[in-house]
């Protein structure tokens, strides 16, 4: 049996989620939830690993609510988790600016953005947290831009037509980042959290169907130990590195929700990841990764390419008759506005057609000419500059003076952990909050979407919905190292880094994670098809067989040593990527980031099959390069009914 | 592009370190700074030999990870981090030094990498605003005119890399613990925890082994996000202000 002779198992509910009316569904699960004694709390333990958004402001919380917390991050310091890096917004539907924004409205377009493959009742308790969330951080003294009379300023952003996205500069991942650093800083100083910094989850432990502990590496000494907790809560981010070039940074990894998901947690919607449009583009093979630029450019900045192919003039010698503001042409309503999965295959195809810029053809303009005649530079300069700076230390080219180059690239995934309403994954006992879990963004997230759903879960959902699993399933008996099933654990997780260490081949771990992201790009990428992917099926086990024979680990385990990390991750890799081949394979339709080349309108729109593919695909792991089981959970939509979504 | 590299090799915190040398070949003026020492590594591993270690990680100069002190600068001959760095600003066939960041309180784990643990300690003393989750008023009820808020995103772009410390011929960490102080401080939110903050932060910086300020300003030159020297004298007079304050009560 091959790898694409996948069974479809019983189909999966989320039994959690309340029936009633859309709006008071998160209330009546809060009610519903049973509560832990406060006084019995600092008697349980919660694992949280990762200190983004997600696991930052979790962390934080649940030590102020009196749990004790064992946290983890590989970066030297939870203040450098990857959120912070986010650069536009976040978005919440305070409706300050009296545009028609609403609960409802942000409930519509992230269900609509995500092209009707997220589920209504999560996405409506996000857009109802969403009020919380900025309050929240403007009381932890996040430095949120301000009008002249002390307000909060907005933004608009992609995919609607509200300014609905709170910002500082474009800086607003760090700075909401530092917000939830310093709220988890301050439980470390009362002692109610311990954290342990250069340290990496390497595996799950499972102990009678419940999820009871981590095993972990110590970066700096290489010794492997075992943590143990009543609960354990991955937000550990995406797995958007699969591609090797991605907006991602150089350490973010999949490990341990593949682990989980290894251990018996199911992974839904693998394929849909995001392809951001404005990326610079890449210069040459030495290219580590890449950098986005935020999508707020979009608002004033023009997105084109000359009319005819292969011209070669530079931008500011093409007339105005003679170029295409593609965007604006096709999608007029929106415009230079659409969401990120239209306006990145919009870029694709303008490049296909060979009018694309630059070297290699791979880009387009984002033009800030107009913006600076009617603005002013001084004006631009104040919303944008930071990015402006960073686009001529990289490009060396002043994009005030010529317009910029951009492309997309691999920037986020919408798929992860499949989770309930209570974002428990298939285990139970193990929870997958922001980036690491599946549940809010369908088959594309919006932007200024991503902080949103970190906080949400990390601040309000989780902190309610963990009371009731703790509440209900109280531990018995303390688990130690001599638990069999821990010895298991330790000793894979020791044999897979000997491995490593031992095969001493020719290939460094970065040529063959080089080789896999771009099979995953060319094959998995912006557009699919049927052949494309049965090929990349064909040769990912090629792949993993080689690097097996072929890997080369410098040094050892017992020190730090970055080789062995990095090549531990991409075994992970090796083994994630034919899933999200197999989940694009069977997933023959197209829908947001998910293009199925075969699956398109007469104009080139993705076209949705609701019929057979109103479902999310949780996929249950079997062995490396076994056909994994599929369950599929039905969407039902109450509230916003599916439609050919359409921006133009 | 040819050039001469000269790196600080140490095999973990307790042996000897010493500089070695290495030649690295077609490095492109687009490159980045890391990405020539990844060509160097995959070099390096393919020989068998340990490849340098360095810490880094976003590559978009907002994480704060990355930290060499480049021909003897922090962060090197631009005013950015080292990961926004490009090759373009050397020469063919340039003899390049590289170290870690060089102060006692940063002792080195590894050839290029420090631990600045220091600092988290730092903002555990006290760089934060007591706001349980939940506690929160609506974000309007409290205007801040734009000007204090703008003055607190000054402060708050510090991205806890470092290379303050490392500039610093004393080793000190004014410039970092003035940072957070100015940003929390200048805000009503943070009003309350005034003076506990600047004296605890304080407090927490000395204890750490941290070198005194005699106000070179190296540190402000150094900044990859241009925070002022005048933070420094913003922090000397709040904590003037809180010790008498304190005292009086």
């Amino acid at each position: 049996m091959t790898y694409t002779d996948y069974t479809t198992g019983e189909p999966v509910a989320d039994t959690k989620a309340p029936s009633g009316p859309v709006n008071e569904r998160w209330d009546k699960r809060r009610f519903e939830a049973k509560l832990v004694n406060p006084a019995n709390r600092r008697k349980h333990t919660v694992i949280v690993v990762g200190t983004g958004l997600a696991g930052g402001s979790a962390g934080a919380t649940l030590a102020e609510q009196g749990y004790h917390v064992v946290q983890f991050c590989y970066q030297d310091s939870p203040r450098r988790a990857h959120s912070i890096a986010a650069q536009g917004g976040i978005n919440a539907a305070k409706n300050y600016r009296n545009d028609g924004d609403s609960i409802h409205r942000l409930f519509y377009d992230t269900v609509k953005g995500g092209d009707f493959r997220a589920r209504e009742s999560n996405v409506h308790r996000l857009a109802q947290i969403s009020v919380e969330i900025i309050d929240q951080c403007v009381a932890q003294g996040v430095p949120f831009a301000r009008e002249y009379g002390g307000l909060l300023d907005t933004r608009s952003f992609g995919g609607v037509q509200v300014s609905r996205t709170f910002y500082a500069r474009g800086q607003t991942g760090q700075q909401l980042l530092l917000g939830a650093y310093q709220a988890l800083s301050r439980q470390i100083a009362a002692g109610n959290i311990e954290m342990h910094p250069r340290t990496e989850m390497l595996d799950l432990i499972v102990i009678d169907g419940r999820a009871r502990g981590i095993v972990a590496r110590d970066l700096i000494t290489g010794k492997i130990d075992t943590y143990f907790a009543d609960a354990v809560v991955l937000a550990s981010g995406g797995y958007g590195n699969v591609f090797y070039l991605s907006t991602n940074a150089m350490n973010s990894n999949a490990t341990a929700i593949w682990r989980a998901h290894r251990r018996g947690a199911w992974f839904a919607n693998p394929c849909f990841t995001q392809i951001h449009p404005t990326c610079i583009p890449r210069t040459g093979d030495h290219q580590s990764k890449l950098t986005l630029m935020s999508e707020s450019l979009r608002n004033d900045g023009r997105i084109w390419v000359p009319k005819a192919q292969g011209d070669t003039r530079p931008a500011n010698r093409i007339p105005e008759d003679e170029r295409d503001y593609y965007l604006e042409r096709i999608y007029p309503s929106f415009g230079n506005l659409v969401p990120r999965d239209i306006a990145s295959r919009a870029a694709k195809n303008v490049c296909d057609e060979g009018r694309g810029v630059g070297p290699g053809g791979q880009g387009v303009y984002l033009d800030f000419a107009d913006a600076i005649k009617r603005m002013g530079r001084k004006a631009v300069e104040a919303k944008y500059g930071n990015l402006f700076d960073m686009y001529q230390r990289i490009t060396d080219e002043d994009p005030y003076e010529v317009p910029m180059r951009i492309y997309p690239a691999v920037h986020y995934t919408m798929g992860g952990l499949w989770v309930d309403y209570d974002l428990q994954t298939t285990i139970p006992g193990l929870f997958a909050i922001g980036e690491a879990n599946f549940s809010d963004h369908g088959a594309n997230r919006l932007g200024a979407s991503a902080l949103m759903q970190g906080l949400a879960d990390g601040y309000f959902v989780l902190p309610a919905t963990i009371n009731d699993y703790l509440a209900r399933h109280p531990h018995q008996g303390e688990v130690t190292d001599e638990h069999p099933v821990v010895q298991e654990a330790l000793a894979e997780t020791q044999d897979r880094l000997n491995l490593l260490l031992s095969v001493d081949g020719d290939r460094t771990p970065d040529s063959f994670h080089r080789e896999v992201g771009e099979l995953m790009w060319e094959f998995c990428g912006m557009a699919r098809t049927d052949s494309g992917l049965r090929k990349a099926l064909e040769r990912i086990p090629q792949i993993r067989e080689e690097f097996w024979r072929r890997i080369k680990v410098p040094g050892t385990g017992e020190e730090f040593n970055q080789s062995l990390e990095k090549a531990n991750r991409v075994v992970d890799y090796l083994e994630l990527a034919e899933l999200m081949c197999l989940d694009a394979l069977h997933r023959d339709e197209s829908c947001g980031g998910h293009f199925r080349e075969e699956s398109q309108t007469p104009d080139g729109e993705a076209a949705r099959k609701d019929d057979a593919f109103a479902y999310a695909a949780a996929w249950e792991f079997t062995g490396t390069g076994a056909a994994p089981t599929l369950h599929k959970e039905d969407l039902v939509f109450e509230y916003v009914h599916p439609t050919q979504r359409s921006y133009a | 592009m040819k050039l001469t590299l000269r790196v600080w090799r140490q095999q973990n915190a307790d042996a000897d370190g010493a500089m070695s040398t290495y030649e690295v070949d077609g490095v492109s003026p687009d490159m980045s700074f890391l990405e020539m020492l990844d060509t160097l590594n995959e070099e390096l591993i393919l020989k068998g030999e340990d490849p340098v270690a360095f810490d880094h990680d976003c590559r978009e100069g907002i994480c704060g990870a990355c930290s060499l002190v480049i021909n003897g600068d922090a962060h090197g001959p631009e005013r950015t981090t080292t990961c926004q760095l490009h090759m373009r600003s050397f020469q063919d066939g340039d003899t390049i030094d590289i170290e870690p960041w060089r102060a006692s309180a940063f002792p080195v784990i590894k050839d290029l990498v420090v631990d600045r643990s220091a600092f988290d300690r730092i903002i555990q003393a006290g760089g934060y605003i007591t706001a349980p989750t939940g506690s929160a008023p609506e974000a309007h009820a409290t205007p801040v005119p734009k000007p204090d808020a703008d003055l607190a995103f000054e402060h708050a772009e510090c991205i806890g890399c470092g290379a303050c410390v490392a500039a610093c011929p004393n080793g000190a960490a004014m410039l970092f613990t003035s940072a957070k102080v100015n940003h929390l401080n200048v805000l009503p939110q943070g009003a309350p925890e005034r003076e506990t903050r600047v004296l605890d932060m304080v407090a927490q910086m000395d204890e750490e082994g941290f070198g005194g300020c005699t106000l070179t300003g190296e540190c402000a030159t150094a900044c990859p996000k241009g925070i002022p020297l005048v933070s420094i004298t913003s922090m000397n007079k709040e904590w003037l202000r809180a010790t008498r304050k304190v005292a009086k009560r």
